[in-house]
């Protein structure tokens, strides 16, 4: 990623620090059934007790304040009914604002301290201290006469009162000591002159301090509930985490080889179940490779005594035939003819029952690699050499295209020889005479050899079929290779066993080209060839799947114990 | 005089076939078709070459390869069924020279026999050495300080052709032609399996050796005079 701004290197530091720790949790919570039962458990409660405070707190705010407001109310009554027997005797309207003012404070001066025989009245308000406003609002205009804190009641309040309503609110107002939140609780008072209002002030402060303390515990007490939560859900997740764990140990050791291992079983619950299960399914997948490898060492038995006991009689013959042949001169010509006859279909048989034998062996998966590290170059020239004598039968000319430094690759030069020898053969049998190409090119990776003949070519779908066993491009054409037909599928084989890639293109009356790509190392997996096949030209390349090997096939074919 | 040839093989069609063969070339014959006669035959005739086939009723092939080792150094070529496996090896290893893989032609057979009992009759007085090691060529006899190191006569000859050309390095392919006698290219495992052979019985140490040096990635030479 490029940025426009070059970043400070301790900011980019830090998020690469921060990426870092973010992949750590990620694949942690990736990997760590117990990590996320206990983040949800976690996340859950805490969400499920935040509502359950929250509505718990509710409760007890409206729970609080309605008893509050119900006491002020009361006491509002109450002290109405004493405010209205104190001016009863007054006549408002003729005295003077002062003197109103002195009447009003008197009246709430009263409140404050009731006569003795009222105090049965106040006490059972509850609602404990208050302030009180008396206020002479109809007398209007400036000259208003207010005894008490008037400031502090709202106005809205004091509007509806003035309608002559019996009203109240909760206010907040700032004094010196902070803010206080009270009700203000709001009755008209009927006096023969006028219509006073009365105003109580009920500070909730004691209603704040139960609520704050209510708010802690309800925190406190959520907070050790969720950590309890998680707590137990991590008990109770490991408790079916770890015997899930070990389960997975076993299966890893079982997997990796150690076919023995078995889970112990304790109890009867459902862990339990799973172990037997596991074992059940252990034992019978051991039994089965048991039996894959006794079939694979049967094979493999039955391979070798077949080859000894088809070759010892077919050496005899062999011999018998060539001490005839040696003196075929000396024979009455039918004879002689029969005896080479019998010599030459001899070789065929040969031929025939080793490529025989060789692709039962492969097919078993019994085929060793011999791996040697060699010039590539050698091994193509050994070839060509190999076929020199087919090629000046033909008529053909082989041209041998090859870089001046050497190509080493890891390769069985037996095998990679018998695949050149093999595609040479071929391209000389069907080469009409015409020259024979062969190209060697590698890579840093691949080494390919490309066999390239001008002759009859293959017809369209025919590149797949050529690796078929006894698969025959025309049955009547005459052979020169008397091939057993099994040549290109042991090729095939061959370069599989390799890691390699063999491919066939062909166009009828254009020739045909096989492509050898093999990697230069053995066990590393080939991307591409570094020789174009003919028909790379013209389209981009056929994928090569038919002869990609997975690499654990492979390693299976390679490694078969001997 | 005609070479002498014990032909180890348990199938008597074969074993007949070779006499035949055989005898058409020239050599002598006898035949055993069991491994267990094959000491008592090979003390009782003294043959110049035994042709033995790896799979035997009684005792084992390699087995009798073995015991034969064990008291002398007669030339020995294995009748194989398997060119591509450990038997091979294991045939080499317990003391074979060479190996035919069946089926195989007269004329091939007949060359590996000829080419092991092929004797430089009239060799030059020479003698030659190694390190330590004193190769009396003629007497075919090696020696160290004084003491005769018994040697095969493949091993013999082995050691003799990189003693002749101390400075020379000999490719796996160049050994197998002037001691095995193939013209073509042909199984380098003998090459390998021969000269481990060879170390184990004229080196002092044959994790260390300082008479047949490997030249990596090119072939053998022998070590300084």
């Amino acid at each position: 990623m490029t940025r426009a701004v070059p970043q400070p290197a301790v900011f980019v530091a830090a998020d690469a620090w921060l990426r870092g720790k973010w992949a750590e949790l990620a694949s942690a919570w990736r990997r760590s059934l117990q990590l996320r039962v206990v983040a949800s458990t976690l996340s859950l409660s805490s969400a499920m007790l935040l509502v359950l405070g929250m509505v718990l707190q509710t409760q007890i705010t409206n729970g609080l304040l309605e008893a509050k407001v119900n006491a002020a109310l009361k006491q509002a009554t109450i002290s109405r009914d004493l405010v209205k027997r104190e001016l009863d005797r007054v006549d408002l309207a003729t005295e003077s604002a002062d003197s109103v003012k002195d009447k009003l404070t008197s009246a709430r001066n009263r409140l404050a301290s009731p006569p003795p025989g009222d105090a049965g009245e106040v006490a059972p308000s509850g609602a404990g201290t208050f302030f009180s406003v008396l206020v002479d609002g109809k007398a209007g205009g400036d000259n208003v006469a207010s005894s008490g804190p008037i400031q502090e009641v709202p106005g809205e309040l004091q509007t509806a009162v003035l309608q002559d309503k019996f009203a109240h609110k909760i206010t907040t107002v700032s004094r010196d000591s902070g803010q206080v939140t009270m009700i203000a609780a709001g009755v008209p008072v009927v006096t023969p002159s006028r219509t006073l209002q009365l105003y109580l002030l009920v500070p909730l402060t004691g209603e704040q301090q139960t609520l704050e303390l209510v708010q802690n515990t309800l925190l406190l007490g959520g907070l050790l509930l969720t950590l309890l939560l998680a707590g137990i859900a991590s008990l109770v997740t490991r408790q079916v985490v770890s015997p899930v764990r070990q389960a997975v140990e076993v299966a890893e050791r079982f997997a990796d080889g150690h076919l023995e291992e078995r889970m112990p079983v304790a109890g009867e619950d459902d862990m339990a179940r799973l172990a037997v299960s596991f074992n059940a399914m252990a034992s019978s997948i051991q039994d089965q490779i048991r039996r894959l490898e006794e079939f694979g060492a049967l094979q493999r038995r039955f391979t070798s005594d077949v080859s000894h006991e088809l070759r010892t009689p077919l050496t005899t013959v062999r011999m018998a035939a060539d001490t005839l042949h040696d003196s075929r001169a000396d024979l009455p010509p039918v004879l002689a003819r029969s005896t080479e006859l019998l010599v030459d279909e001899l070789d065929r048989f040969e031929s025939l029952l080793g490529d025989l034998l060789e692709i039962s062996r492969l097919d078993a998966g019994v085929a060793d690699l011999h791996l040697d590290t060699l010039d590539m170059r050698a091994v193509v020239r050994g070839a060509v050499d190999a076929v020199r004598p087919l090629a000046t039968s033909s008529g053909s000319i082989v041209e041998l295209t090859m870089p001046d430094a050497e190509v080493t690759a890891e390769l069985d030069q037996r095998r990679v020889a018998r695949i050149l020898r093999n595609l040479l053969g071929n391209a000389l049998d069907h080469g009409e005479g015409r020259p024979v190409q062969v190209r060697l090119s590698a890579d840093e990776h691949a080494v390919a050899v490309l066999v390239r003949d001008y002759g009859v070519g293959l017809r369209g779908g025919e590149e797949q079929l050529v690796f078929n066993r006894f698969w025959r491009a025309d049955p009547s054409r005459n052979r020169r290779t008397g091939g057993t037909g099994l040549g290109l599928s042991i090729s095939l084989e061959d370069a599989r066993l390799h890691g390699g890639w063999l491919e066939a293109w062909g166009e009828p009356g254009a020739g045909a080209a096989f492509r050898l790509t093999l990697p230069r190392q053995h066990g590393t997996p080939l991307l591409r060839s570094p020789i174009a096949l003919p028909s790379d030209h013209a389209e981009p390349m056929p994928a090569p799947a038919m002869v990609t090997v997975p690499p654990e096939t492979r390693s299976q074919d390679v490694e078969f114990p001997h | 005089m005609k070479a002498r040839v014990l032909v180890v093989d348990d199938d008597p069609a074969l074993a007949e076939m070779l006499t035949i063969v055989l005898r058409g070339e020239g050599f002598d014959t006898a035949v055993v078709n069991d491994g267990t006669k094959a000491l008592p035959a090979l003390r009782e005739l003294k043959p110049d070459l035994v042709l033995l086939d790896l799979m035997l009723p009684g005792m084992n092939g390699i087995d009798v390869c073995k015991a034969i080792r064990g008291e002398s150094g007669v030339p020995i070529v294995m009748l194989t069924a398997k060119s591509d496996t450990v038997d091979v090896v294991l045939g080499l290893e317990s003391g074979a020279d060479d190996y035919v893989v069946k089926p195989f032609k007269p004329k091939e057979l007949v060359a590996r026999v000829r080419a092991r009992l092929r004797r430089t009759d009239a060799e030059p007085a020479e003698e030659l050495a190694i390190g330590d090691i004193t190769i009396d060529v003629p007497g075919h006899q090696v020696t160290r300080d004084g003491q005769q190191i018994a040697l095969t006569p493949l091993e013999f000859d082995l050691l003799v052709a990189l003693a002749r050309k101390p400075r020379q390095v000999f490719t796996r392919e160049v050994l197998l032609e002037q001691v095995w006698g193939y013209r073509h290219a042909a199984d380098t495992r003998l090459v390998n399996v021969h000269v481990q052979r060879l170390r184990s019985k004229v080196e002092r140490d044959p994790e260390h050796p300082e008479v047949v040096l490997t030249v990596r990635g090119v072939g053998y030479k022998a070590g300084p005079p």
